[in-house]
């Protein structure tokens, strides 16, 4: 059981897809404008890599290694479809805010990263296990930018308002504030892992 | 259990029937979430209808479509429960400063505006976006109950008549262009209480004759 908690907390803290690997940067930045979109985007790609993972994990021997790309490709981009096509029936509101994003998820490089580094490699409990934990990891740093975007830059989180919007720098909702939003960041998770150069 | 070898036959046998499974669950949940797409999306494109007219949820609508030079406009004949008309809801789409910006404009017969509601927009947000808001009743760019043939509907810096949105000039240009298409369309398009002719007139004098009625 130890051993799966390890794989959760790798993917959360440790290898944190965001601040650590620096892995799914477009997403990470594009998406980030408030912090109910970072928290949708994320759920969202987790949902993805955990089936992913799975269905990836399950098949690995039975894939041979010349065609293997393709065939993860095909499987990321079903789920991102199936995904797609539930959010517009079912929370058209979401569907509505993340648009383009969504179908970008097949190209998100976290999850073809985790197919190849850790499903082809590893079962299925613990691939599902990886998948949880990169997954909350990108939901929580995508949250965390988010939220502090929308706070800078409108005075509000989660559409709360905590300070009127006219004291707010607009720049951090505008795309240079993903920029220096994500570094700050970064430098502060860094310093709290206790890096050195 | 050991690797599959990358002989042609392993190859070929699993990315057909990956392709098969994938595909297969494609279209099963497509089937399923069909239905449930179709309905938002008529919900959403009804519920603006309804807030456009002027709020009365029994409205009937008949959709018609007017074409003028290449763009092709939606225009929904309203009338309501006792089949008296009201006007014409139109959707028109301008480029924003972020993407394409679409509108639901509301005319009653005579061509004023009774509202609008903005179907989809990819502005600032905090700066353009402020659009869903801005020119509706009691806003800082109120058009409710302007008319586009009368009134002069661009932004003050080219000298009409409507108080941009601060700081995004652009996308209030996009806004009005979208409200000025939509009384085009509207003007060229059936009366309501006419709904089953198809206005089709694509030339620009026949919209100019048109207007001019309108006044």
């Amino acid at each position: 059981m130890k051993r799966y908690i390890d794989i959760l907390l790798n993917g959360l803290v440790k290898e944190n897809p965001v601040f650590v690997l620096v892995l799914g940067m477009c997403p990470t930045l594009a998406t980030t404008s408030s912090a109910i979109n970072g928290l949708s985007m994320g759920l969202a790609t987790c949902f993805v890599l955990i089936c992913s993972n799975l269905v990836i994990s399950l098949i690995k021997n039975i894939t041979p290694d010349k065609v293997h790309i393709p065939v993860y490709i095909c499987i990321i981009a079903t789920f991102v479809t199936v995904l797609q096509m539930l959010l517009a029936a079912y929370v058209p509101e979401v569907n509505a805010s993340l648009g383009i994003f969504i179908p970008l998820i097949v190209v998100n490089c976290i999850i073809l990263g985790r197919a190849e580094s850790f499903a082809s490699k590893h079962g299925p409990l613990e691939s599902i296990f990886d998948g949880i934990g990169i997954g909350l990891g990108f939901a929580f740093a995508l949250t965390l930018l988010g939220g502090c975007r929308e706070f800078l830059g409108t005075g509000k989180i989660f559409d709360l308002t905590v300070f009127p919007e006219d004291f707010g720098a607009l720049m951090f909702v505008l795309p240079p504030g993903a920029f220096i939003t994500l570094g700050f960041l970064t430098a502060i998770v860094n310093k709290i892992r206790g890096v050195k150069n | 259990m050991k690797k599959l070898s990358n002989s042609l036959l392993n190859m070929t046998v699993v990315l057909t029937a990956t392709a098969i499974v994938t595909g297969g669950l494609l279209a099963f949940v497509n089937s399923v979430t069909e239905g449930p797409i179709k309905e938002v999306n008529e919900q959403a494109t009804k519920d603006g209808i309804v807030k456009v007219m002027g709020g009365n949820p029994n409205i009937k609508t008949k959709t018609d479509s007017v074409k003028i030079d290449d763009k092709t406009f939606v225009v929904y004949n309203v009338t309501d429960e006792n089949g008296n008309a009201i006007g014409n809801a139109v959707e028109s789409t301008t480029m924003g400063f972020g993407g394409d910006l679409k509108v639901l404009t509301g005319f009653d017969a005579e061509g004023n505006i009774l509202g609008y509601t903005i179907l989809g927009h990819a502005e600032t947000p905090g700066l353009g976006a402020k659009a869903t808001d801005w020119f509706q009743k009691g806003g800082k760019g109120d058009i409710i109950g302007k008319n586009p043939a009368k009134n002069n509907l661009t932004v003050s810096k080219d000298g009409g008549e409507v108080d941009a949105i601060t700081a995004s000039t652009i996308t209030s240009r996009a806004f009005l262009k979208a409200v000025n298409e939509a009384y085009t369309a509207s003007a060229q398009a059936a009366p309501a209480t006419d709904c089953n002719t198809q206005a089709t007139v694509a030339a620009a004098d026949s919209v100019n004759a048109n207007v001019e009625e309108a006044k």
